[in-house]
């Protein structure tokens, strides 16, 4: 299993029959670990950042916590495959640019940055080695699957447990670089399409009740990125004080379903107000994504929203979820890019994503 | 603003303005006497601190108002990051940082997770005895990295042999 095999199609979670797919897109959950007796990476000399690697790997490869399983060494990678890491959510924006945690003078760029991730062949495990702390590894699945993510992730843990000493307090729990990390180290995100909330304005309301709540919410690819366009991150804050299963019962039980409750009111509402003004915008999303012979990423992405919409809603026929949900990927410049197997400019990407979508959506 | 304490005659630090059902009244004390009056708390620096690493949600009354003298700064003997350092970047140089900021690293994390600053999770098997043996290694590491520094191979190369039967033990 290589990276160039994953190019051609989207990975399990984006897979369109996940559970409450019309508003839940995907779930991920991530651990953040460190090996006991080993300094945070910030103030690692450069060889105990390449000897953490090579350890961490070893295990990772010997524990073979998932099926397929097989390390991307990152820091040797090019730049077109580290995009299409962090376009598939393999690996965060820091982790493909390298940033060198340091302590003095702040973050430095530095390419070369022992560091690496391991992927299981089916996409839903990836374990980045080197990022902020030692081991993040996350487990991400289609629709609202919390409870497989958590199973997942847990015995992945547990395997690399019986491998590792990870660095951990009586009190403060498991240690991470971060102190808005400790104790669990465990992260929930879902990733949400609430284009209705979006068009009725209410976005900013339910913005607002998150933050009372103590939830992050950001944009498509995670910490650092804006929460722009229909798609929209929500993860926990607090990590300490709370055990695991209650972090995760709280994402279920409350604040997921208020969320997917505000999008499918707003969505009634709107239908049943101004059904005719949504179609058309659906409509005409659709016709302009079968007839552009230019389009931009971000277009293109407004666009496929709307037309996820319309499919969820029963409002667009002759395309399906499947079909929208790779176009979402697929369209993002490195793939684009990996698919014709070549480097472009921003234009010719634009003319190229066009023709692309053109042929799929026929 | 020159004014002088409502209270006493010190310089006035803290100036509070209430509208009450349209009436508009002014207050200024010093530190002292605000402190007195519950106005502000004295756990000031946390404040700044927060503010420093954007964990704040807008400044909270009072205490914003207030500049105060710093804490004496606090090093970690195992890894050398300095309080400061770890307020500027955010991150934290070893798993002792833990021990060596407390109790100012406890505060923090309070008004980071919620006001709770206690493990409620999952607990590694062999966790009591490799908590010791896990700061024993730092610190040998640590050593090492100066060895190494002032080439003193003799002495690295001890403690390499050190670090390796603690980390097979």
């Amino acid at each position: 299993m290589k990276l160039a095999d994953l190019t051609t199609s989207a990975g399990e979670w984006l897979r369109e029959d996940g559970p409450m797919h019309d508003v839940v897109i995907s779930s991920r959950v991530r651990l953040a670990r460190n090996v006991a007796g080993m300094p945070f990476l910030s103030k690692c000399t450069p060889t105990q950042r390449v000897d953490l690697e090579w350890r961490l790997r070893d295990h990772i490869l010997s524990a073979q916590p998932a099926p397929g399983m097989f390390y991307v060494d990152v820091a040797a990678a090019n730049d077109l495959d580290r995009q299409l890491m962090v376009e598939r959510h393999l690996i965060s924006r820091q982790h493909a640019s390298g940033m060198e945690p340091s302590v003095k003078g702040g973050a430095k760029k530095h390419p070369n940055y022992a560091r690496g991730v391991a992927i299981g062949a089916d996409e839903t495990i990836a374990i980045m080695v080197n990022e902020e702390d030692h081991l993040r590894m996350q487990v991400l699945r289609s629709g609202l699957q919390l409870e497989q993510a958590v199973e997942d992730i847990f015995r992945v843990d547990n395997l690399l447990e019986d491998r590792i000493d990870f660095a951990f307090h009586t009190r403060y729990g498991y240690l991470t670089a971060c102190p808005t990390n400790v104790g669990t180290g465990l992260r929930v995100s879902v990733m949400l399409h609430l284009p209705a909330l979006k068009m009725t304005g209410e976005i900013e309301k339910v913005f607002r009740a998150g933050r009372d709540m103590h939830l992050a919410i950001r944009g498509l690819y995670g910490e650092g990125t804006e929460a722009s366009g229909d798609f929209f991150q929500v993860s926990n804050q607090t990590t300490l004080g709370k055990s695991e299963q209650q972090i995760v019962e709280e994402f279920r039980d409350q604040i997921l379903p208020a969320f997917i409750q505000y999008e499918k009111r707003a969505r009634q509402s709107l239908l049943s107000k101004n059904r005719l003004a949504i179609e058309d915008k659906v409509t005409r999303a659709m016709a302009i994504l079968r007839a552009a012979r230019l389009i931009t990423s971000e277009e293109t992405m407004y666009l496929l929203s709307l037309v996820r919409l319309g499919i969820n809603e029963g409002l667009v026929e002759g395309v399906t979820l499947k079909t929208v949900n790779e176009l979402f990927l697929l369209c993002q410049p490195a793939h684009l890019q990996r698919i014709l197997g070549r480097d472009m400019t921003a234009q010719e990407r634009s003319e190229t994503r066009a023709d692309f979508i053109r042929k799929r959506l026929g | 603003m020159d004014n002088k304490c409502d209270k006493c005659s010190k310089p006035a630090t803290i100036h509070l303005t209430d509208i009450v059902n349209g009436k508009k009244s002014e207050v200024h004390l010093c530190e002292e006497c605000a402190m007195a009056d519950g106005l502000v708390k004295a756990t000031l620096p946390l404040n700044q601190l927060l503010q420093g690493l954007g964990l704040t949600q807008g400044g909270s009354a009072g205490g914003a108002l207030v500049k105060s003298s710093e804490p004496p700064e606090l090093t970690c003997e195992v890894c050398g990051l300095t309080f400061g350092e770890f307020r500027q970047q955010g991150l934290l140089g070893c798993p002792h940082d833990y021990d060596a900021f407390a109790p100012a690293l406890e505060a923090l994390v309070e008004r980071a997770q919620e006001g709770s600053a206690h493990h409620m999770g999952k607990v590694p098997g062999k966790a009591g005895r490799d908590q010791k043996r896990a700061t024993a290694l730092l610190r040998l590491r640590a050593n090492l990295r100066t060895a190494i520094g002032q080439e003193d191979y003799e002495r690295a190369a001890a403690l390499r042999d050190q670090i390796k039967e603690l980390e097979n033990g």
